[in-house]
């Protein structure tokens, strides 16, 4: 009875051929050039370039408001996927298709659409303007820019773990006298967690390099809106190869770095 | 059955591409303003090409920012000829690259600089904050739209006629330096490049005056919404020299010297600078310049080889990182 069930795709060999040719081309060999390209330089010049207070404070805002960005829909985004998932309502269809639409806009032009409507004389940012609030050309924008563009993460991940969970469990614990707080945590957010780490994970470290749609309504100012991506531009902009892959270089490591204890912790709860 | 029609078919369509590949065939590496330009030029060197007894060339056009067009062409992009906004990034192709010779701007009449433009000031209709000069742009209240000179070729020359003006105002580059420094805080947006700038003034009604390509101010005028806006003319501004050279290695390669070179010595025959003229660009030729005497109006314009001793002491001085520029943004 116990038939070795043979894969679908066959020949490991071949199988594991492909992938890792696969992957070089694509990310492999690209990252590994950037870091030959970074070495050109010593380890002084590239602490130099990497360290200038110009850079550190681009660093501190693009991964200040990737965080505040990932964090934002990691708890809205939850909610839109909830409602989604559970309560079917006219237009349930035509909403979730939405959801993807930050996915499919060029960045550029949600970018340019977020300025319009956030700038001081867009409809939202003259509302905001009365309060004394400015949106546009402040980190508050980037902040919101990137909570667009990385929207679907969160949302897309957690809905089919959320579609999985039937309903029955939470009334099971409803039977079992537990309140709502009591059901949510700690039945519903044990099964979520893995799901929207993930989502968050993906969501910041999107945000970290988005350079497109935040562009147009960071305002770009030298130490206050300038996003590391923007520096990297600067960099090329000017030619100096060697000192814009020294600053992706730098992304790249510190990103590595937060999104890996990320993972560690998303198997580690979902394998308990 | 319809599959394979449909595979015959597709095969046959590509071996006519082919033929039409064989076909002489032109790339024109460009910066952002001039897709207008070249669009009806391209037509009009294609016709007079012909005439002269050539096959039909496919030109193709190629926009973007300035440096980065020059860096795609230093990466492999097999570019006939750039036509690019400042010499500063054509001379690039030849540090970094050597697809052109290091006296290239020496090839073309008038340092290869067929047409050329200024910088003007676009201000909102009835002129509410009295701009008249670059003396009003630091006025108290006054908000100032310039994209940022480490990405932009416009904005590197709204720096050079910012600081120009400055210079002959105040008689000492300290002065002009802190004029400029004044200048910068006035400046709430730094986008980065010209058609971004341009963006945040008319649409997205930020700031009270856009220092501009004067090409790119009239086509603001030109389009629509533009009765909201008028042009206001500085007294001192800088001729902004455009350059344009056939790129050596690529032509060598492909065999396309001759239609490249005659590509760019027809930019200044009459009609080529005619058409630059009716597309904003002021003309070189004199005859031209006089007929459109009246779009233009006259102004004192200094050059960036008198003024600052051409872009190789301009561009390390001013914009470098640690430049002039880096210094008003420095991050405490």
């Amino acid at each position: 009875m116990s038939r070795r069930i043979s894969p679908v795709i066959p020949g490991f060999g071949l199988t594991l051929g492909y992938t890792l040719v696969y992957l070089s081309l694509l990310v492999l060999i690209p990252l590994g050039a950037m870091f030959v390209h970074a070495s050109q330089l010593t380890w002084l010049q590239f602490w130099e370039v990497v360290s200038a207070p110009r850079v550190l404070a681009a660093l501190k805002l693009s991964f200040g408001t990737a965080l505040a960005a990932a964090l934002l829909n990691g708890v809205i985004g939850t909610l839109l996927a909830w409602v989604l998932v559970r309560y079917p309502f006219p237009g349930r269809k035509v909403i979730d298709a939405m959801i993807d639409l930050p996915f499919a806009l060029p960045t550029a032009v949600a970018g340019i659409a977020l300025t319009a409507l956030y700038a001081p004389a867009g409809a939202v940012g003259q509302l905001a303007g009365e309060f004394g609030l400015k949106i546009a050309y402040t980190p508050l924008g980037i902040a919101l820019a990137l909570t667009f563009v990385t929207l679907p993460f969160v949302v897309r991940t957690l809905q089919p773990v959320l579609a999985d969970i039937p309903r029955e469990v939470e009334e099971a614990a409803a039977c079992l006298g537990a309140s709502p707080w009591q059901t949510f945590r700690h039945v519903l957010l044990p099964a979520l967690l893995p799901a929207w780490l993930t989502g968050f994970g993906l969501a910041f470290a999107r945000g970290i390099g988005e350079y497109g749609s935040v562009i147009f309504i960071a305002g770009n100012m030298p130490g206050k809106t300038e996003i590391l991506p923007l520096l990297i531009m600067v960099k090329l902009d000017q030619y100096d190869y060697t000192g814009a892959t020294s600053i992706g270089v730098m992304m790249l490591v510190v990103s590595f770095a937060l999104l890996l204890p990320l993972n560690l912790l998303q198997r580690r709860i979902a394998t308990p | 059955m319809s599959i394979r029609r449909f595979a015959l078919a597709a095969l046959a369509g590509l071996s006519l591409c082919a033929a039409a590949q064989a076909q002489t065939l032109l790339l024109n590496v460009s910066y952002d303003p001039t897709r207008e330009l070249y669009r009806e030029y391209n037509a009009a060197f294609n016709k007079h090409w012909q005439a002269e007894g050539h096959d039909p060339v496919t030109i193709q056009q190629s926009h973007g920012g300035s440096g980065k067009q020059a860096r795609a062409v230093i990466d492999g992009l097999k570019a006939d000829v750039v036509t690019l906004a400042l010499a500063g990034d054509i001379d690039e192709l030849y540090k970094l690259g050597k697809l052109i010779p290091e006296d290239w701007q020496s090839r073309l009449p008038q340092s290869s600089t067929p047409y050329t433009s200024t910088i003007v000031f676009l201000v909102r209709k009835g002129n509410p904050k009295g701009i008249k000069d670059w003396g009003d742009l630091v006025k108290p209240g006054v908000e100032v739209i310039t994209p940022n000179p480490k990405t932009s070729g416009g904005a590197r020359w709204n720096f050079l006629a910012a600081w120009a003006w400055a210079q002959k105002q105040y008689g000492s580059e300290d002065k002009a330096r802190v004029y400029v420094e004044q200048l910068y805080k006035q400046v709430p947006v730094l986008d980065t490049g010209a058609r971004g700038s341009t963006i945040t003034f008319v649409n997205n009604n930020i700031g009270d005056v856009l220092l501009a390509w004067e090409n790119e101010a009239f086509l603001a005028l030109k389009e629509q919404g533009g009765e909201n806006f008028e042009i206001v003319v500085p007294s001192v501004s800088i001729l902004a020299e455009p350059p344009v050279a056939v790129v050596d290695k690529n032509v060598d390669r492909k065999g396309s010297r001759e239609v490249a070179t005659a590509y760019l010595n027809y930019l200044y025959s009459e009609e080529g600078q005619r058409i630059a003229a009716r597309n904003f660009y002021r003309p070189r030729n004199e005859k031209v310049a006089a007929e459109f005497a009246k779009q233009f109006p006259s102004l004192e314009l200094v050059t960036i080889d008198t003024e600052f001793g051409g872009w190789k002491t301009a561009q390390p001085k001013l914009f470098k990182d640690g430049g002039v520029f880096d210094q008003i943004y420095k991050v405490r």
